[in-house]
């Protein structure tokens, strides 16, 4: 068979350029491990070693163990002040995040069951401060619980009722838990499509496709023998990432490991594929990596369901999410590792993901139509 | 009557409604080398990705082995082979590597490809290299390895698009050799696009096209004959330099078609309608010698072109050489690592001289030029540029110097103005100077200012270029390669400019690989392997080889310091 002779000798091309490539290895093989290791410890959304700053107005035995409770804590390191001009001094020059004023009229008040703890958060980053928030109150309620049990005044309590029962929330390693199967989408995205955005641009600025489009060689030939070395490459990357959720991050895998893995090269087909149909189309190395960044691995970061909830944003931007091949797959892995086979739900996602795929590799084989006008 | 390998009837393409082929109608024979000359912008390029099935046509008819090439291009993509202007080498896979996958896609078969490889590795020098990576091989090389890769088999036809653009004269010849060596053993069809008429004369068909029309067809004998009686070679009485004559000669487009210096004299074309009382005027003796094709070409072009040759006011207040250096070079050495790119070099050049530096592909002429330049260290030895001491003082040898670079390193976006404000700016010209300079620099180089520079054509992007490089006014004008890849009509045009910038005190230093543009210096030097080996006027240099063509004379002098290096 010439077609296939063809093909062989394509992709052996391809496999050599690509392993010749430094730049390219690097961002097809290191990148996706400094991501694993970056995103699972680095990009937890828990919150700790939160300076703040403990302004104390009134130092009763009772205020002593309300804050024991922020003393005491993993997440917070206290920075001890004595007056509220001096800790708001330090929130500005970034050096608290907080603040946690105990007022003068504390202990009466408390006694009363007024008690009132004052706490001021830096603003500037809401899923911070909301996580500061949360930590706080339920240290302090746990220290006034101590009070309460000690004093077996039930006035100690009804004071901060507010401040009760967010400790739960706090379970440490939640997020890594949900962040570790969407790292894995990420990483596809991105080495699917930004090694194959450059690929077809390559060889128009290089002059390589005017001699190549005069053989035998066929379009879908040379589609199909550029998206070959990268599956393989991307199948390694799949393997890094389920080997480090399962054995760094502890991550359970709750449904089939076959069905995860067929899922992930069938959306890394999709990116493959979106990424040589950037390239075909722009015939530009530098104006192809920026597209595929921006249509691709920027889309799936914030529109697929991976920082933020789906369910919570408008229409609109629910409609172009679902738009994305990313937002499919990012919903299907994290059934799969969380909660295990859904059936239903693999066939849907999948045979969107193949309809994708199709769709791209017949749009990129005709970006290679041969003819140069 | 042989089979036909090519017929296009009526054919026409067009970009943007700017006909490139224009109801153009060609046959080619079957077992035959075919030449289509023409100079920039004729549409040669366009008339090969037609043939080639790269680009469809608006009208006409074109057939290709009989195939209809619009219907069926995959088809005739499977019989031919063709090499672009830039071949596609892939830069990253070896020589081998290369050659094996034009092989495979060709589907040549395990048992012919090792003769095939065999003989186009000894035909193209190149078996010592097959380890080598396509992307550092030297410009030559990489031409003849482009040649072999579309040469793994033989096609049916061989499209050859300007496969001698920017290769040195012994690259050239060799890739010439392979050619015409097929043609004759493997009675191949070959149709190649050239700039350089010595190349057309090997051909058994000539087209001339202009403005994508065939001006005329035949074999070069044929077409020869039409400038018969019309071609003369005149000497000039000296002290006059051959190259005045030429610039005297060429001035006056009423009476001669085309003139060039050759041998300290000057071959010129008259008009057949001159006046002879005018001619007698011009010059006082001519003898007649045989006509060329190059003569026809010119002729046929410039009776085509009802514009003028723009003629340059000789400077009258000539500032000529007065015999000081500008240029001082002692001992210059370059290495690279463990290689060295420039051998212990020493040379001086006056002001207002025209100096060559020729050279083979990767000879060091680049290396020399961008030291002279100061955009390069030397690693040791004396340069002096300008009466400034490059080693200390490379600002202020800068500002006296002028470069045109051989790849057009203007800014392809910005209008023809915009890049001469732009330029200047970063010369130091401001305010009123700088708008005067730039209104001379357009009327001068005959430049509008509105156009988009990237989209000029080569000739008018070259002009563009000089016209930058020449804004601040610089004792010293660099150019390499200049002349790559422009027509005939463009390049006596160049050269006139040249001539008179000289005559005003400019001293130009140029590299090129057209011989007989050496014959414009006043001196050259010829240099291989990073050492000088002839440094002298062009007939003392030919003289030296005993040859009488400048092309020849390059060969020799080259082919003989080889030999000597490899016997030592």
């Amino acid at each position: 068979m010439n077609a296939r002779a063809r093909l062989i000798a394509l992709t052996r091309k391809e496999t050599r350029q690509m392993l010749r490539d430094r730049s390219n290895l690097i961002v097809g093989l290191v990148l996706p491990v400094v991501l694993i290791l970056l995103f699972g410890f680095g990009l937890s959304f828990d919150v700790t070693d939160v300076r703040i700053a403990v302004v104390i107005e009134d130092s009763s035995a009772a205020t002593m163990t309300a804050v024991a409770g922020i003393a005491g804590s993993d997440y917070f390191s206290p920075i001890w002040t004595h007056s509220m001009p001096e800790a708001e001094a330090l929130i500005r020059a970034g050096r608290a995040d907080a603040i946690l004023r105990v007022p003068a009229e504390f202990t009466r008040d408390l006694l009363q069951g007024e008690g009132q703890l004052q706490l001021i958060l830096n603003g500037v980053d809401s899923n911070t401060a909301q996580a500061i928030e949360t930590y706080a109150s339920g240290a302090i309620s746990t220290a006034l619980q101590h009070i309460s049990d000690r004093q077996g005044d039930p006035a100690a309590t009804s004071a901060s009722v507010t401040l009760v029962s967010r400790i739960w929330f706090n379970e440490a390693n939640d997020s890594t838990w949900f962040l570790v199967p969407g790292l894995i989408v990420l990483v596809m995205t991105l080495i699917g499509a930004f090694l194959t955005s450059l690929l077809i641009a390559r060889e128009w600025e290089r002059g390589t496709l005017e001699s190549l489009f005069v053989t035998p060689a066929r379009p879908i030939e040379m589609v199909l023998s550029k998206l070959a070395p990268y599956l393989v490459i991307g199948a390694i990357d799949l393997v890094f990432c389920l080997l480090a959720a399962r054995f760094v991050f502890d991550v359970p895998i709750r449904g089939s490991l076959w069905i995860i893995i067929l899922s992930s090269l069938l959306y890394l087909l999709v990116s493959l594929a979106l990424g040589l149909v950037i390239s075909g189309v722009t015939r530009n190395q530098f104006a192809a990596s920026q597209m595929a960044l921006l249509t691709s691995f920027m889309p799936a970061l914030m529109l697929s369901g991976f920082v933020f909830d789906l369910r919570n944003v408008p229409v609109v931007v629910q409609v172009i999410s679902n738009l994305l091949p990313a937002t499919h797959f990012m919903g299907l892995i994290k059934t799969l590792f969380m909660a295990g086979d859904d059936w239903p739900q693999i066939l849907r996602a999948n045979a969107t993901l193949a309809a994708y795929a199709l769709v791209l590799i017949a749009i990129a084989r005709r970006t290679l139509t041969k003819t140069l006008d | 009557m042989t089979a036909l390998t090519v017929s296009a009837e009526g054919l026409s393409k067009s970009f943007a409604g700017l006909a490139a082929i224009d109801n153009l109608t060609l046959t080619v024979r079957q077992g035959e080398l075919t030449a289509l000359v023409g100079p920039d912008g004729a549409g040669k390029t366009t008339l090969m990705r037609l043939f080639a099935g790269l680009l469809r046509p608006d009208a006409g008819s074109l057939h290709v082995l009989g195939v209809d090439v619009a219907r069926d291009p995959q088809q005739v993509q499977d019989r031919i082979s063709y090499m672009p202007q830039r071949f596609g080498l892939y830069e990253d896979l070896s020589v081998q590597e290369n050659l094996d996958l034009y092989a495979d896609l060709h589907g040549v078969p395990m048992a012919q490809r090792r003769d095939r490889f065999a003989r186009m590795l000894a035909m193209t020098d190149l078996a010592r290299f097959t380890d080598r990576p396509a992307g550092k091989l030297s410009g030559g090389m990489k031409q003849k390895l482009g040649l072999a890769c579309t040469l793994v088999r033989s096609p049916d036809l061989l499209l050859l698009d300007e496969p001698s653009v920017g290769v040195d004269p012994l690259s050239r010849r060799d890739l010439w050799q392979i050619v015409l060596q097929l043609v004759k053993d493997d009675g191949l069809s070959v149709i190649v696009s050239t700039a350089y008429m010595d190349e057309a004369e090997r051909c058994a068909q000539v087209h001339v096209l202009h403005r994508g029309r065939i001006l005329a067809s035949g074999p070069p004998d044929t077409l020869r004959d039409r400038a018969g009686g019309l071609t003369f070679v005149a000497t000039p009485l000296p002290p006059m330099p051959a190259r005045a004559l030429q610039a005297r000669l060429i001035d006056a487009p009423d009476c001669i078609i085309d003139a060039v210096p050759q041998g300290g004299n000057v071959r010129f074309i008259r008009r057949p309608d001159a006046d002879a009382a005018r001619l007698a005027d011009l010059i006082a003796s001519a003898t007649p010698r045989p006509a060329e094709l190059e003569d026809t070409f010119m002729m046929l072009l410039r009776l085509q072109d009802d514009t003028p040759p723009t003629t340059i006011a000789m400077q009258t207040t000539a500032m000529a050489s007065d015999g000081q250096p500008v240029i001082v070079v002692r001992d210059l050495v370059r290495r690279f690592g463990d290689f060295t790119a420039v051998a212990s070099t020493s040379f001086q050049v006056a002001r207002g001289e025209i100096f060559g530096l020729l050279g083979p592909n990767g000879a060091g002429k680049t290396t020399t030029f961008r030291m002279l330049c100061g955009l390069l260290p030397a690693t040791s030895g004396h340069l002096e540029v300008a009466g400034r001491n490059l080693r200390t003082a490379r600002a202020q040898a800068r500002q006296r110097i002028g470069y045109v670079a051989q790849k057009f390193a203007l800014y392809g976006n910005l209008t023809v103005r915009e890049n001469l404000a732009f330029f200047g700016g970063a010369y130091g010209l401001s305010g009123k100077l700088l708008r005067t300079r730039i209104t001379d620099a357009i009327s001068e180089f005959d430049l509008d200012p509105t156009a988009v520079s990237g989209l000029l054509p080569a000739g008018y992007k070259q002009r563009l270029a000089m016209a930058v490089g020449l804004l601040h006014h610089p004792e010293i004008l660099f150019l390499d390669e200049p002349t790559s890849g422009i027509d005939p009509l463009a390049r006596r045009a160049f050269w006139r400019r040249i001539t008179a910038l000289a005559q005003g005190g400019t001293t130009i230093i140029v590299t090129t690989h057209f011989m007989e543009e050496a014959e414009y210096c006043d001196r050259i030097a010829i240099q291989d392997a990073g050492r000088m080996l002839a440094i002298g006027t062009p007939r003392e240099v030919r003289d030296l080889s005993g040859a009488d063509d400048m092309n020849s004379a390059f060969i020799a002098i080259v082919e003989t310091a080889r030999a000597g290096r490899n016997a030592a």
